[in-house]
């Protein structure tokens, strides 16, 4: 059977200063109708320049087809080679028989637009509606995509809507003219899990609808093993293995695929495991990773919050005076405990990221108390608060932004023990060069600048950094998010391995459950600000008591393709406003006990 | 350091180089009076071996007034942009860093001062003041000092706000430390661009001033001033003002092109 598009040897070439550099070569590949092919691969793997050729976008940033064909079977049942049509044409195939999804929700909608006229543009564009007829097709299409209150949403901007919401009108504006194919570029990377979960859904029902094809392009093996019917794994440019799902996943034939799928955490993995265990990854060396067996200590607590609570003010009118107040912390308590790891997790905006930062201060929490190594970190001044930092330290998910791009790698891991004068000179040279052995950095990279390295290597130095004044206390804020898969495990594994040699503790902040169940001791479920379930790794995951604990699990992608979850409508609530008026007085969190340390918090 | 050596580097280097000399040396090897002397026998003629680049309208050998007026150009020009940065650039970093109402008040200091046209500001100051060589520094670099201040407070707003000075701060530096190794090397960039294009908006601030009188006095000679002069004779003998206007534009492309690449070497995203 011919498929709806072939591609063929396509080489794609980017025109840069230092000449040309080829971003795609030599890939071939073709999807029929009615199938989901995932293009899979991690960051500079050339699989979003794919995408991009086939709808010859790449030409708008300096990009050349310089080999190969893209046929197309149209509508009318020609074959059009999208790499030789002429503008002109691609103008009629663009959104009209091929439609696109992008990554990032906000920026694909134009804010100045409604929801009504975004849809509508294209209809009249390419199907020549009229005005009333494209405006009851785009009710009919937001219907069909499942958005509430559809009528309300054709007069709603962007910004009115939510995140999930937004994709949904992107959806339907690619879905608008009926394309014989979607490509969808990392539809859901922006997105939370729970939302995710019910886009992955929607594209898997209007594909099953209208028998269309679909082109995943994705990094994220579990949502590669919930949507394919087939894969074509990339690295660096080049197709590595093409297969079907099951035999990408269970029998796969390339070293780099078994290495792609080894480093991949898989929410259940750990369901007997006692304690958190290392990834065991391809080429490490197998022993090491087995031999760290848990080392029980009894427990002691390092870090004690009590009754946390941040609140911001939302400023508004000519005056600028505080109308209302985001409750993000809202009466949070738990503890961590030495060598050990307690995971915060939720989604964006639950407050998990103003948590940790109130702990270190960073920003000023309203009330609640946090005691470490018995000293109430709210009550110190700012001499002592500065003093008191060497024992907290934090890395942070950005490892782009959160080196500066000006100064040496040396100097930068230096800079916190020049801050508490640990020491100078030679010995000061001597820490260094020691941290970046502990990191399992080359030592030739110290007095290299932070864009000469890659992103994991780039966090192994915020990690070094962090560990450079010795702390007991590292709060990680979604350490690993930013990473390729690869090197996301290598990370988790140094970061156990950190904390297996030098007794540290972990205040680990991520919307990731699979990682969170691979690293954490105890973990804390956070929804509006508040925990909703705390408890022992084990018991949260696999006795989850909270209903949004249960939602949030039931809505996590698992990278087994025989145990697929997206394939009925899923609905969940969605999260309301943490914005509350002035002199609102929230409950206090009252909690009911499930077993010993577990416990959730009462509706 | 190998991008000094690219076209656009070494074309930049060079003409700030001749510039420089033209400037130190320029006023040696004229004459005694033959950049002040005025013959009115041969005004505006045309450039001629006698009179390489033409006369004024008073007469004067355009070679040598634009030689004498090299330095005093120059001199006004970046002594104005060095103090407007030596004053504005710590005022928008504490500005931009500090936020609150220290940002507040110093920033409605600078939006005032804002709200007058520059070169009114620069003649205001030079009037009280009184016309003399210091003074036009102090009127030009005062009218500069609120826009550098504006730039360099956005671009701190923004760099304070970067993960790494947060990363900073969680590590225990000191608020000063932040400024000097985080947010300073970060907004140097923005600080070279507009130092540049400032100097050529302070060469032109200069010949404003002196054609009402506040700026250069006669008969010392000013690129700027000589434009000025040229301007009753632009149809007859557009020479007077292509002579200093070349001299104004050449240096503003030199420049130009010496701030582009300076920009290129500090970032080492670059190498």
């Amino acid at each position: 059977m011919k498929g709806v598009l072939s591609v063929d040897h396509l080489r794609v070439e980017f025109a840069t200063d230092g000449g040309t550099a080829t971003a795609v070569q030599d890939v071939s590949f073709s999807i029929h109708p009615g199938e989901t092919l995932c293009v899979v691969g991690e960051s500079g793997s050339g699989k979003s320049v794919t995408a991009l050729s086939l709808m010859r976008l790449v030409e708008f940033s300096s990009g050349m087809i310089t080999g190969g064909s893209l046929s197309f079977v149209r509508a009318d049942g020609t074959v059009l080679d999208v790499a030789a049509a002429s503008p002109h044409v691609m103008g009629a195939v663009r959104g009209n028989e091929i439609g696109m999804i992008f990554q990032e929700p906000m920026t694909a909608l134009n804010p100045v637009f409604t929801v009504e006229r975004q849809l509508t543009d294209g209809l009249m564009l390419h199907k020549r509606l009229s005005q009333d007829t494209a405006t009851a097709q785009a009710l009919e299409l937001l219907r069909s995509v499942r958005i509430p209150e559809p009528e309300r949403r054709l007069k709603q901007y962007p910004h009115e809507l939510s995140g999930g919401m937004r994709q949904r009108v992107v959806i339907a504006m690619a879905m608008a003219c009926d394309p014989k194919l979607l490509i969808a570029d990392e539809p859901t990377t922006a997105l939370d899990v729970t939302i995710q979960a019910e886009i992955l859904t929607l594209i898997n029902r209007l594909k099953r609808e209208n028998g269309m094809a679909v082109l995943f392009i994705t990094h994220d093996m579990a949502v590669v093993a919930q949507m394919a019917d087939r894969v074509v794994v990339m690295y660096r440019g080049r197709i590595v293995e093409t297969g079907t799902v099951e035999q990408i996943f269970e029998n796969p034939k390339e070293d780099y695929t078994k290495a792609l799928l080894a480093a991949v955490p898989k929410l259940g993995d750990m369901k007997d495991k006692l304690a958190p265990e290392r990834m065991r990854l391809i080429g490490d060396e197998a022993d090491r990773a087995a031999a760290s067996a848990p080392k029980l200590r009894a427990p002691q607590v390092l870090l004690e919050v009590k009754n946390l609570t941040t609140r911001f003010p939302v400023k508004g009118g000519i005056l600028r005076r505080t109308v209302a107040q985001v409750h993000a912390v809202e009466d949070v308590s738990f503890t961590v405990n030495v060598g050990e790891t307690f995971a915060l997790v939720g989604e964006s905006g639950c407050g998990k990221s103003s948590c940790g930062r109130s702990i270190l201060r960073l920003i000023e929490p309203t009330s609640g108390e946090v005691w470490i190594g018995g000293r109430n970190i709210g009550a110190l001044n700012r001499h002592d608060l500065r003093l008191a930092r060497a024992d907290m330290q934090m890395v942070f998910q950005d490892p782009f932004a959160s080196l500066n791009p000006y100064r040496r790698l040396r100097d930068q891991v230096a800079e916190p023990i020049q801050n508490f004068d640990l020491a100078s000179g030679a010995e000061l040279e001597k820490r260094v060069l020691h941290l970046f052995d502990r990191v399992r950095l080359p030592r030739e990279f110290m007095s290299r600048f932070p864009h000469e390295l890659s992103g994991g290597q780039r966090q192994r130095v915020a990690i070094a950094r962090a560990l450079a004044v010795n702390p007991s206390l590292i709060v990680a804020d979604e350490p690993v998010s930013a990473l390729d898969v690869s090197v996301q495990a290598q990370v988790l594994n140094l970061m156990m391995e950190l904390q297996e040699d030098l007794g540290l503790s972990y205040l680990f902040i991520s919307h990731d459950m699979a990682v969170v169940e691979r690293v954490a001791h105890h973990v804390g479920v956070m929804y509006l600000g508040r925990i909703v379930e705390i408890g022992p790794r084990a018991a949260v995951f696999g006795n989850p008591q909270h209903s949004y604990t249960q939602s949030l699990l039931s809505a996590v992608p698992i990278a087994d393709p025989r145990n697929r979850r997206f394939a009925d409508d899923l609905a969940f609530k969605p999260i309301t406003s943490p914005i509350f008026p002035l002199g609102h007085q929230p409950t206090p969190s009252v909690y009911t006990n499930i077993a010993p340390g577990h416990i959730v918090l009462n509706a | 350091m190998k991008r000094f050596g690219s076209a656009k580097g070494l074309i930049g280097i060079g003409l700030l180089l001749l510039i420089a000399l033209v400037a130190i040396f320029g006023p040696m090897i004229i004459p005694p009076d033959a950049a002040t002397a005025m013959d009115m026998q041969s005004r505006r003629s045309p450039p001629s071996f006698t009179h390489l680049f033409g006369t004024d309208q008073l007469g004067r050998d355009l070679f040598y007034r634009v030689l004498l007026g090299t330095q005093t150009s120059l001199k006004i020009a970046t002594s104005a942009v060095l103090m407007s940065i030596l004053i504005g650039l710590p005022l928008g970093m504490i500005s931009g860093y500090a936020g609150g109402r220290t940002d507040n008040v110093l920033m409605r200091l600078v939006d005032t001062l804002l709200a007058f046209p520059a070169l009114l500001l620069a003649l205001t100051i030079s009037a009280i003041l009184g016309p003399n060589l210091q003074n036009t520094i102090i009127a030009i670099g005062a009218a500069f000092t609120p826009y550098l201040a504006r730039i360099v407070r956005g671009e701190a707003l923004r760099v304070a706000q970067m993960p790494y000075v947060e990363a900073a701060r969680s590590s225990g530096t000191t608020d000063a430390m932040i400024l000097v190794r985080h947010i300073l090397p970060n907004i140097l960039p923005a600080v070279i661009v507009q130092g540049t294009i400032s100097l050529a908006f302070a060469i032109l601030a200069e010949a404003g001033l002196s054609f009402l009188g506040l700026g250069t006095q006669p008969p010392a000679a000013s690129w700027g001033l000589m434009i000025q002069a040229s301007r009753d004779y632009l149809d007859i003998a557009p020479w007077i003002a292509l002579v200093p206007g070349l001299a104004v534009a050449l240096t503003v492309l030199g420049l130009n092109m010496f701030g582009d690449v300076l920009r290129d070497v500090l970032d080492p995203r670059s190498k």
